[in-house]
C-alpha cells in the first residue's frame, strides 16, 4: 500500500520561546508519509505529538526544516494559500470536537464548503451526504449541545471529510470518548482508509494506535519508526 | 465565502448572542436617537419661528423709533420712542416718495384695562388704521373692521383678539356688546381669528385694536406719536427698493443723515435671522451633546466587538482551521459590526421619529422629524459599525490558527 508521497517531513524543528524561557518540542523529525497509508503517532504526554500534528495540518510552520505537503513546499506560504490547503487537502478531527454551538450538525458539516465556495443546495446536498456517511441523518437539525460527545465526533468526522480531502488529521479523536463510541469513530477511520484516504492518527493508547498500518513513536520531540508488530499485538 | 454567506454568518452570531449584541447597539440607539430628536427639537423650533414671522404679514417692514445703533446711551432722546408719528406713515405713504408702498398701518400700542360687566381684563390696546388686517394678513373670526368713516371720526367701536374676547366674554358672542376703557363705552364690532404668533415679545390674540384717533383720546395722549409702521411692499421683489424708499422718506422728513437715524427698520427676513442666531446656538450645542453620546456608543461598540473577538478567538481559531482566509474572517466580523451599527441606527431613529411624535404634546415644543438628519444619522450609526469594526476584525485576522485553536 504505498503511493505516491504526501508527505515528507526533514529535520524539522519546533522550538516554543516564552520569555526566556524555550521549549524544544519537535527536535529534528523525518517522516515520509504516502498517499493511502494510516499512520498512528503514538507517545507520552508531552512528547509532541500534537505540535507535529499543528505542522503536518499547516496550522503551525516549524521553526527549521523542511515540509513538503503533496510535493510542495509549503514554508513558505502565506496565510491565505494555506488558509486554502487546509480548507481543500485536510481534513480535522481534534480531541474537544471543535463544533460551533450555535450551528446545527449539517451547518457545522457544511462550513469548510462555505469557505471552499460551493453554494446553497450544493452544499446542502454534499453535507448530507457526510452526515449520511457517519450514520447522522437523522441530527442534521441538532445543535452540538443536544447531542453525545460520540454523535459530536462523527459530526466533526463528516465535517472532516465533506471536502473530500486527501488527508484527514486526527488529534486523540478517542480521547473523550466512552469505548463503545471510540470504536464507532475508528470504524469510520478504517472506512475513510478503505475508500484510499491518508489518516493520520494520534494517540496515546496502544490499542487505537493498532487500528493503523504503521506507528510512529515519538518521544522527547523525536521519533522511532515502528511497524504495527513492534506494539504488543 | 462569498458576502451573501458571510452575512448569513454575521446574523447569525449576532442572533447567537443576543444580549451581548442588544447592549452593543444600546450606545448607537441612545446616540442616533438624540441626534434625531435634538436637530429636530432645533429644526421645530426655528420652525415655530419663521411661521411667527410669517404671521405677521407678508412683505413687510417694520419700522420703529429709537436707532437701531443705539450701542451707546449718548444719544438721548432717541429712546423716548417718540421719534416715530403718524405724519412719517402718510409721509411712506404718499406713491411719489415711495412707489413700491403699497399699504402702510401705523400702529400706537398701550397697555389698557378692559371692562365688559363685571369682568376686568388689561390687554393691548391697538390704534390704527383700516388697513392693518390686509397689512398684518389678519382675518375676522366674527363681525367687521372699522370703516374709514368711523377712523376718521374716532368712533368708538373695538375689535378683539381672540384671546381678549375669550377673557371679556366667556358666554355668547362678543359682537355687538359693550366693553369701557377708563368710563367710555366702546362697542365691539369684531373678533379677530387667531394668529398663534407672537412679535415683539406680545401676544398677538390678546388685544384690543381700534381706530388710532380713538387710541389717542382714549389714552389721553395728545402727541402723534406711533410705536411702530407697518409697511407692505408691493411684492417681495421690490422689497428691497421700498426699504431704501421708506428709509429715504423718513431721513429727510426727520432732516437727519444715515448715521444719526432715530428710527429703524425691520425685514421679517432680519428678523428671522436675529431670532434664528440663538436657536441655532442652541441646536448647535444640544447637536454638540449627541455626538458625544453617538461617539461614547461608537466607542462602546468596539469596546463590544473587542470582548467578542477574545471570546471566540476558538472559533476563529477554528474557522481558520477549516479553511478561513484572513479576509473573510475580518469580512465576518466587519459585516457583524456595521450589521449592528444598521439595527441600531434603524432603532434609534425609530425612537427618535416615535419621540418627535409624541414630545410636543408634552413639553409644548415643536420637533420636526428632519429627513436628512435621519439619513445622516443612519449613515453615521454605519460608519460607526464599520470605523469601529475594522480595528477588531483586523486582529481576529492576524490570529494564527493554532494560537487561536489552543487558547481557552
Ligand atoms: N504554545 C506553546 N508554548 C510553549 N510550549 C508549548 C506550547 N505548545 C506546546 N508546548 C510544549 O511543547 C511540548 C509538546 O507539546 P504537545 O502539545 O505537542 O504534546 P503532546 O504530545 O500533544 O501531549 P499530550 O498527549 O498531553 O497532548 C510540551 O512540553 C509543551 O509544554
Ligand atoms: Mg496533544
Amino acid at each position: 500500500m504505498s503511493g505516491r508521497t504526501i508527505i515528507e517531513l526533514e529535520a524539522v524543528r519546533k522550538t516554543y520561546a516564552t520569555g526566556s524561557l524555550s521549549v524544544e518540542a519537535l527536535r529534528g523529525i523525518d517522516v515520509t508519509i504516502s498517499e493511502g497509508e494510516y499512520v498512528a503517532v503514538i507517545g507520552p504526554s508531552g512528547s509532541g505529538k500534537s505540535t507535529l500534528m499543528h505542522i503536518l495540518g499547516c496550522l503551525d510552520v516549524p521553526t527549521e526544516g523542511r515540509y513538503e505537503l503533496a510535493g510542495r513546499d509549503v514554508s513558505h506560504l502565506d496565510e491565505g494559500a494555506l488558509a486554502r490547503i487546509r480548507n481543500q487537502e485536510i481534513g480535522f478531527v481534534f480531541q474537544q470536537f471543535n463544533l460551533l454551538p450555535s450551528l446545527t450538525a449539517l451547518r457545522n458539516v457544511a462550513l469548510p464548503l462555505a469557505y471552499a465556495g460551493v453554494h446553497g443546495d450544493e452544499r446542502t446536498r454534499r453535507a448530507r451526504q457526510a452526515l449520511d456517511r457517519v450514520g447522522l441523518s437523522d441530527r442534521a437539525d441538532h445543535r452540538p449541545g443536544e447531542l453525545s460527545g460520540g454523535q459530536q465526533q462523527r459530526v466533526a468526522v463528516a465535517r472532516a471529510l465533506v471536502t473530500e480531502p486527501s488527508m484527514i488529521l486526527a488529534d486523540e479523536p478517542t480521547g473523550n470518548l466512552d469505548s463503545v463510541s471510540s470504536a464507532d469513530v475508528l470504524q469510520l477511520f478504517r472506512d475513510l482508509h478503505d475508500s484510499g484516504r491518508t489518516i493520520v492518527l494520534i494517540t496515546h493508547e496502544p490499542e487505537v494506535a493498532r487500528q493503523a498500518d504503521r506507528v510512529l513513536a515519538i518521544y522527547d520531540g523525536a521519533i522511532r519508526d515502528r511497524q504495527p508488530e513492534g506494539i504488543a499485538r | 465565502m462569498n458576502w451573501l454567506e458571510t452575512l448569513r454568518t454575521a446574523i447569525d452570531a449576532v442572533r447567537s448572542h443576543r444580549l451581548r449584541s442588544m447592549l452593543t447597539m444600546l450606545g448607537i440607539v441612545i446616540g442616533i436617537s438624540s441626534v434625531v430628536l435634538t436637530v429636530g427639537l432645533g429644526l421645530g423650533a426655528q420652525d415655530e419661528v419663521r411661521k411667527q414671522i410669517d404671521a405677521l404679514g407678508s412683505n413687510l417692514l417694520i419700522v420703529s423709533p429709537g436707532s437701531s445703533t443705539n450701542s451707546s446711551g449718548v444719544r438721548g432722546g432717541f429712546g423716548s420712542a417718540s421719534t416715530l408719528t403718524l405724519e412719517d406713515a402718510s409721509a411712506i405713504a404718499d406713491r411719489t416718495v415711495a412707489p413700491d408702498v403699497a399699504q402702510v398701518a401705523p400702529t400706537t400700542s398701550t397697555s389698557t384695562a378692559l371692562t365688559a360687566g363685571t369682568t376686568n381684563w388689561t390687554t393691548r390696546l391697538v390704534g390704527t388704521t383700516t388697513n392693518w388686517p390686509s397689512v398684518r394678513s389678519r382675518t375676522l373670526a366674527s363681525g367687521r373692521w372699522f370703516t374709514d368713516k368711523e377712523a376718521a371720526a374716532g368712533a368708538n367701536v373695538v375689535v378683539l383678539g381672540s384671546e381678549a374676547a375669550s377673557e371679556l366674554f366667556s358666554l355668547g358672542s362678543p359682537v355687538g356688546q359693550t366693553v369701557t376703557v377708563g368710563g367710555t363705552a366702546l362697542t365691539v364690532i369684531g373678533v379677530l381669528d387667531k394668529s398663534g404668533a407672537t412679535s415683539d415679545d406680545s401676544n398677538e390674540d390678546d388685544l384690543a385694536v381700534v381706530p388710532v384717533t380713538t387710541a389717542q383720546r382714549l389714552t389721553g395722549s395728545t402727541s402723534t406719536a406711533v410705536s411702530s409702521v407697518y409697511v407692505e411692499a408691493r411684492s417681495a421683489d421690490v422689497l428691497s427698493a421700498a426699504y431704501q424708499e421708506v428709509n429715504a422718506a423718513l431721513l429727510t422728513s426727520h432732516d437727519v443723515t444715515s448715521a444719526e437715524a432715530d428710527f429703524s427698520i425691520a425685514t421679517q427676513d432680519a428678523l428671522l435671522d436675529t431670532a434664528n442666531s440663538t436657536n441655532r446656538t442652541m441646536t448647535i450645542l444640544l447637536a454638540g451633546i449627541a455626538a458625544i453620546s453617538l461617539l461614547v456608543g461608537g466607542i462602546g461598540v468596539m469596546n463590544i466587538m473587542l470582548v467578542s473577538v477574545t471570546e471566540r478567538v476558538r472559533e476563529i481559531g477554528l474557522r481558520k482551521a477549516l479553511g478561513a482566509t484572513p479576509s473573510a474572517i475580518r469580512r465576518q466580523f466587519l459585516i457583524e459590526a456595521s450589521l449592528l451599527g444598521v439595527a441600531g441606527g434603524i432603532v434609534g431613529s425609530l425612537i427618535g421619529v416615535v419621540g418627535a411624535l409624541v414630545l410636543p404634546s408634552m413639553i409644548d415644543q415643536p420637533v420636526s422629524i428632519s429627513a436628512p438628519a435621519i439619513a445622516l444619522a443612519l449613515l453615521v450609526a454605519l460608519g460607526l459599525g464599520v470605523g469601529f469594526g475594522v480595528y477588531p476584525a483586523s486582529r481576529a485576522a492576524r490570529l494564527t490558527p493554532i494560537d487561536a485553536l489552543r487558547s481557552e
